[in-house]
């Protein structure tokens, strides 16, 4: 009996700590909410991706004591991949800190959707790196989507271009058949629009085949593709669905080195499991390689020398190198609206005013340490994207090797399907697209 | 002392089937109203109206939808994501305008686009119809297999608002995002105006489901829930019954999809519907009571919030592990408190209230 | 004759696949079998299993074992696992809860789900853990017959043969041996069984260990087709259909039905699949079921459910 009435005094007791005060602690600090998973089905892409953007910041507030004299305090919510919980993860971390939220980076296309909804009236940032919906790069929509550095379309495009270098040109496409394996789910489904244009307008054949979530099983995706025999077959997977598509795939005899993973499937968790079959398998680079570079090297002195730090085990991965720059985009953003607003802690909106008017030039990417993983880009109201560049890796069995240069996606091409997708998005939701004069 | 009900005459057949016999009972729901609608928008901060009341009062709609079907009917059903979807994709449609051409008819269905309240009904009207039809099996199917049989539903709708995409306007990403919330001229956006919507739903309908289940109807389904021979041989229709079990049940499960898509949400895919959310449902009619209304919210709560709150946890009292950590820990935690709560009452919280409100009466005598 | 033998591929595929899925199904049947449990923890005993193997395996490789010393080990330890958690399962979930009713033991395992999920990801990390224990590339058939050759992977002829082996061995267990009469005994009457003196508790502890066993077996099939990974929990889901066609009851039925939902879906997916746009697969099979379950409501081999007032 007593330990009953204990149990309801601390479930009691619990739902008073659920109204926690906000804005109580860290006057002087700029809050950062990490909206992370590391575990479930997708921990093994989330765990590095995780650790990069979480030891980027703590090697600023090591080395630098923050952004420009403000400290940066970090406070992680797992969302294991769920959208309702990213919606929970949001809520209960927008308005923590002296301002509220600097930002959100999901990791999530779901999770994105449903952000892109509640920061019109939060004002809050979203920077999706490489993810997201891809019309977002029409920031007169879009105020408050990020869509830095590569659009799924972006993503599309590139692979077609490299898969014509290969052949030997544009007009070697005519008549090659080209098929993508995909995750039946926004994020896999995104690039089909993108892909079907440039078969209409270069003569391939092009057909999608999707694979259920979460893609344990796809014999008969593989068997398809081995009886249809595709000169190409792009991959559009996420977590385990990439490992197992590349298996399949040694298992159907279909040639590795004529599949290409978007950025998402190029990682290591995606290769090692399937061993040495993954020898020779490509996928695109969200610009930057596996390595290490510069700022690894900070890091490694300013945070894992004192022992803090939490990803160790994942430094240089690929992910984990896209969760840093992930992070240097959003801290550059925070330095770029100080100096606007000064230095303190910021706003959401102060900081979308930064990133707006982000501008990374080659001198600044060498500042950073960032030197041979990025080309110089720049945000402005009417691009949320920034740059259109990508690379294609190579796996060899043991690590990534670059081989391509960079690419750029045709914005000629792709720049309509954005301008449609949003002005249909806007139409729908009544916003009257316009750039803020500030 | 203060809960007993000496005193109280019952003097008319329909007194003593009262929704609520009890004049205690009666006050507490009254109190209860008044605070919820009243007292709480006023207190509670965003976070907790947003982001813990809303979705526990959405999937305690459900719940209660699901407990119609598996705790008065006896249905096992594995299917209630399924049904959350179709509420929500038809409300969807219906806010969006339908055009439907039938080719083949030469003709076709056109409908304007509707305000959000009808809409939501209508939303859970075609739940019901495609629940009536999915429910035509457990006539022949019975306990565990139609639970998994159930589970083609989940699965074929699924894919169906995945693959058609007619569903979704056409998207490219077939992630669909939410009207605005235009209730009568009222539009719906703050946290308080979520709240209170939601509440003002599950309010509506868990009177509805209350009053169902004492009547004709709710005392036919647990005549087959008991035994359905036994039922049938006393003169239920076996098909009659078990149809409208599915047909109320999924017409709530729809409108709480409808809500969980619209308000919770505001922008989904299929994926928000997917076989976690029947799991979670039939956790909580379970966890929570079966055959209970009340249960279906505190198998909500325990469900729902729990995990949240033992997340925070560690971070408010300033122990410094990783979430990694955190969340493995709620997910034993919670397993652990689940088992420990079926060995000592097997049939949920339910089941605990009913004890506690027996030793209220007695109380504070032994005996 | 190409169409054909793309046909057979496909077929052949797919039987073969389907014994995959049998290989989580029969753990299943076991435990419902001799408890009337529907255990939904069993696919998180299948993660639990394939990280118990698989990390003190990479551990004993990474420290200089031979490989076939750290796989025998690593299997034991992995076995030794296995047994500990099937005794804390009888002793403190379904212990106290013998004669409850079919909901309440299917929730209890339920919370042993979350408890298996959680406890083994903390214990032994939520990573993908690469695990190669058979040959995963394939044969090819007739080539002489067949441009290209009728396509058999290697690894669904490995898990094919376990399976094969796993029902016999546990035919005969349930057949020829005493504890295998005790648990057909337990699964008629809980308490029947117990007032002949069949001590139930320890009957459980080793249907539930048979389980465990199954469910290490079927992670060194899926570990090396998927990594050992918390996806490899999803598999329970692919189970599920192949359980209702073959029937809660029976072990055989898991492999026929494990036969035919691995054959319909593929052939579906490939031959049907590009007619309405894909994907099919998951709810094909559960189509499928409920066909089958509307002529034989206690499926294909299950045990005639008789009524009475």
């Amino acid at each position: 009996m007593l330990g009953r009435s204990l149990a309801l005094g601390a479930a009691l007791l619990g739902l008073a700590a659920l109204e926690e005060p906000a804005l109580a602690q860290g006057a002087g600090e700029q809050f950062l909410p990490r909206l992370v998973y590391r575990t479930g089905a997708y921990a093994p892409n989330g765990i590095p991706f995780a650790n990069g953007a979480a030891d980027y910041y703590t090697m600023l507030n090591e080395r630098d004591g923050g952004i420009g004299g403000v400290k940066v305090v970090m406070e992680e919510c797992e969302t294991g991949y769920a959208t309702d919980k990213g919606v929970e993860c949001y809520e209960r971390l927008k308005s923590k800190g002296a301002t509220g939220a600097a930002y959100v980076s999901p990791l999530s296309t779901g999770i994105t959707f449903a952000l892109t909804e509640k920061v019109f009236s939060d004002k809050i940032p979203l920077l999706t790196l490489g993810y997201g919906r891809s019309e977002s790069r029409n920031g007169a929509v879009f105020p408050w989507n990020f869509i830095a550095l590569g659009s799924y379309w972006t993503a599309a495009d590139v692979a077609i271009q490299h898969i014509a270098k290969e052949l030997g040109g544009m007009d070697k496409l005519k008549g090659k058949k080209i098929s993508l394996v995909y995750h039946d789910s926004p994020y896999g489904k995104e690039p089909i629009p993108a892909l079907q244009l440039r078969a209409q307008k270069n003569g391939f054949e092009f057909t999608a085949i999707p694979v259920t979530h979460p893609g344990v099983e796809q014999k008969s995706q593989w068997l398809a593709i081995r009886q249809n025999r595709p000169d190409y077959v792009l991959l559009w997977g996420w977590g385990v669905m990439n490992s197992v598509a590349i298996q399949e795939a040694a298992a159907v005899a279909y040639p590795r080195d004529k599949m290409i993973g978007v950025w998402w499937s190029g990682a290591e968790p995606d290769v090692t499991p399937a061993g040495d079959k993954a020898t020779g398998y490509k996928a695109l680079l969200l610009q930057h390689p596996a390595g290490k570079f510069a700022v690894h090297a900070d890091i490694e002195k300013h945070v894992y020398a004192k022992g803090q730090g939490v990803g160790k085990d994942t430094l240089g991965q690929v992910l984990f190198n896209r969760g840093l720059i992930d992070s240097m985009i959003g801290s550059e953003a925070i330095r770029t609206a100080q100096g606007k607003f000064g230095k303190k802690p910021l706003t959401g909106e102060q900081v979308r005013w930064g990133f707006e008017n982000l501008n990374i030039d080659a001198a600044r990417i060498k500042a950073l340490g960032f030197e041979g993983m990025l080309a110089p880009f720049k945000f402005s109201c009417a691009d949320h994207q920034g740059a259109d560049m990508a690379r294609v890796h190579q796996w060899d069995g043991k690590a990534w090797k670059v081989i391509s240069d960079f690419y750029t996606a045709d914005r000629s091409l792709l720049d309509p399907l954005v301008a449609d997708a949003a002005a249909k998005y806007a139409a729908e939701k009544k916003i009257t697209p316009e750039c803020a004069k500030s | 002392m203060l809960y007993r009900e000496a005193g109280q005459f019952k003097s008319s057949y329909s007194a003593d089937m009262a929704m609520f016999p009890i004049r205690q009972d009666r006050i507490a729901l009254a109190l209860l109203l008044v605070v919820a609608f009243f007292i709480v928008p006023f207190v509670a901060s965003d976070y907790f109206l947003r982001a813990i009341l809303v979705p526990f009062l959405i999937l305690s709609l459900g719940a209660i939808g699901l407990n119609i079907l598996v705790g008065y009917c006896g249905q096992i059903s594995l299917g209630a994501g399924a049904f959350m979807a179709i509420g929500a994709y038809s409300t969807y449609k219906f806010t969006t305008g339908v055009h439907l051409p039938l080719d083949w008819f030469g003709t076709e269905i056109s409908i304007p686009p509707l305000a959000v309240l009808p809409s939501i009904l209508l939303g859970g009207f075609m739940a019901a119809i495609v629940g009536i039809l999915f429910g035509i099996p457990s006539l022949r199917i019975k306990g565990l297999y139609l639970a998994v049989a159930t589970l083609a539903a989940q699965f074929f709708f699924d894919w169906v608002f995945i693959r058609v995409k007619w569903f979704s306007n056409y998207t490219p990403s077939g992630s669909v995002a939410a009207p605005e919330l235009n209730f009568f001229g009222l539009v719906v956006h703050s946290s308080i105006e979520r709240y209170l919507l939601c509440l003002a739903f599950v309010t509506v309908f868990a009177f509805i489901a209350k009053n169902l289940v004492r009547g004709s109807l709710g005392r036919q389904w647990m005549a087959i829930r008991d035994m359905d021979i036994a039922a049938e041989l006393m003169g239920i229709r076996p098909f009659y019954a078990k149809l409208t079990a599915f047909a109320v049940s999924s017409f709530m499960i729809g409108i709480s999809g409808a809500l969980w898509a619209f308000v919770y949400l505001g922008a989904w895919e299929p994926l928000a519907f997917d076989i976690n959310r029947s799991f979670q449902l039939l956790f909580m009619v379970i966890i929570g009571g079966l055959g209970s209304i009340l249960g279906s919210f505190l198998g909500a709560a325990f469900i729902l919030i729990l995990p949240i709150f033992l997340d925070q946890v560690p971070h408010a009292l300033g122990i410094p592990i990783s979430v990694e950590t955190i969340s493995h820990l709620v997910f034993i935690i919670q397993g652990s408190l689940i088992c420990y709560l079926l060995i000592v009452e097997p049939h949920g919280f339910a089941r605990l209230w009913a004890i506690a409100k027996e030793k209220l009466r007695l109380w504070p005598y032994p005996y | 004759m190409v169409a054909f033998g793309q046909f057979a591929e496909v077929l052949i595929g797919g039987l073969l696949a389907g014994v995959l899925y049998s290989l989580v199904a029969l753990g299943f049947v076991l435990i419902f079998k001799a408890s009337g449990v529907f255990n939904f923890a069993q696919g998180a005993m299948v993660l639990l299993a394939g990280l118990a193997l698989v990390r003190p395996l990479d551990y004993m490789v990474a420290q200089g074992f031979p490989v076939w010393a750290a796989i025998v080990l690593g299997l034991a330890f992995a076995a030794v696992v296995m047994a500990a958690s099937a005794w804390l399962i009888e002793r403190f979930v379904l212990g106290p809860l013998v004669n409850q009713d079919g909901l309440t033991l299917f929730m209890s395992t339920i919370g042993a789900t979350f408890i298996i999920e959680g406890g083994a990801q903390m214990i032994f990390g939520s990573d993908v853990y690469p695990l190669r224990l058979f040959p995963t590339d394939a044969w090819f058939l007739f080539e002489n017959q067949f441009p290209g050759g009728i396509l058999v992977n290697k690894l669904d002829v490995w898990g094919g043969l376990i399976a094969g082996i796993l029902v016999a061995g546990l035919a005969v267990f349930f057949q020829k041996t005493k504890t295998g009469r005790a648990l057909r005994a337990v699964a008629d009457d809980h308490a029947a069984a117990q007032s002949v003196g069949i001590p139930i508790s320890w009957i459980w502890f080793v249907v539930w260990l048979v389980a465990g066993l199954v469910a290490l077996v079927a992670a060194t099939v899926w570990g090396t087709k998927l990594g050992v990974q918390f996806s490899i929990t999803f598999l329970a889901l692919k189970a599920l259909p192949v359980l209702i066609i073959g029937g809660f009851t029976s072990v055989p039925g898991a492999i026929v039905g494990g036969l035919i939902v691995g054959a319909g879906e593929k052939v579906a997916e490939v031959y049907l699949g590009p007619l309405i746009g894909g994907g099919i697969e998951y709810w094909f099979a559960y189509v499928l079921a409920l066909i089958v379950l509307l002529g034989r409501p206690q499926g294909l081999f299950g045990e005639r459910i008789i009524e009475r007032i």
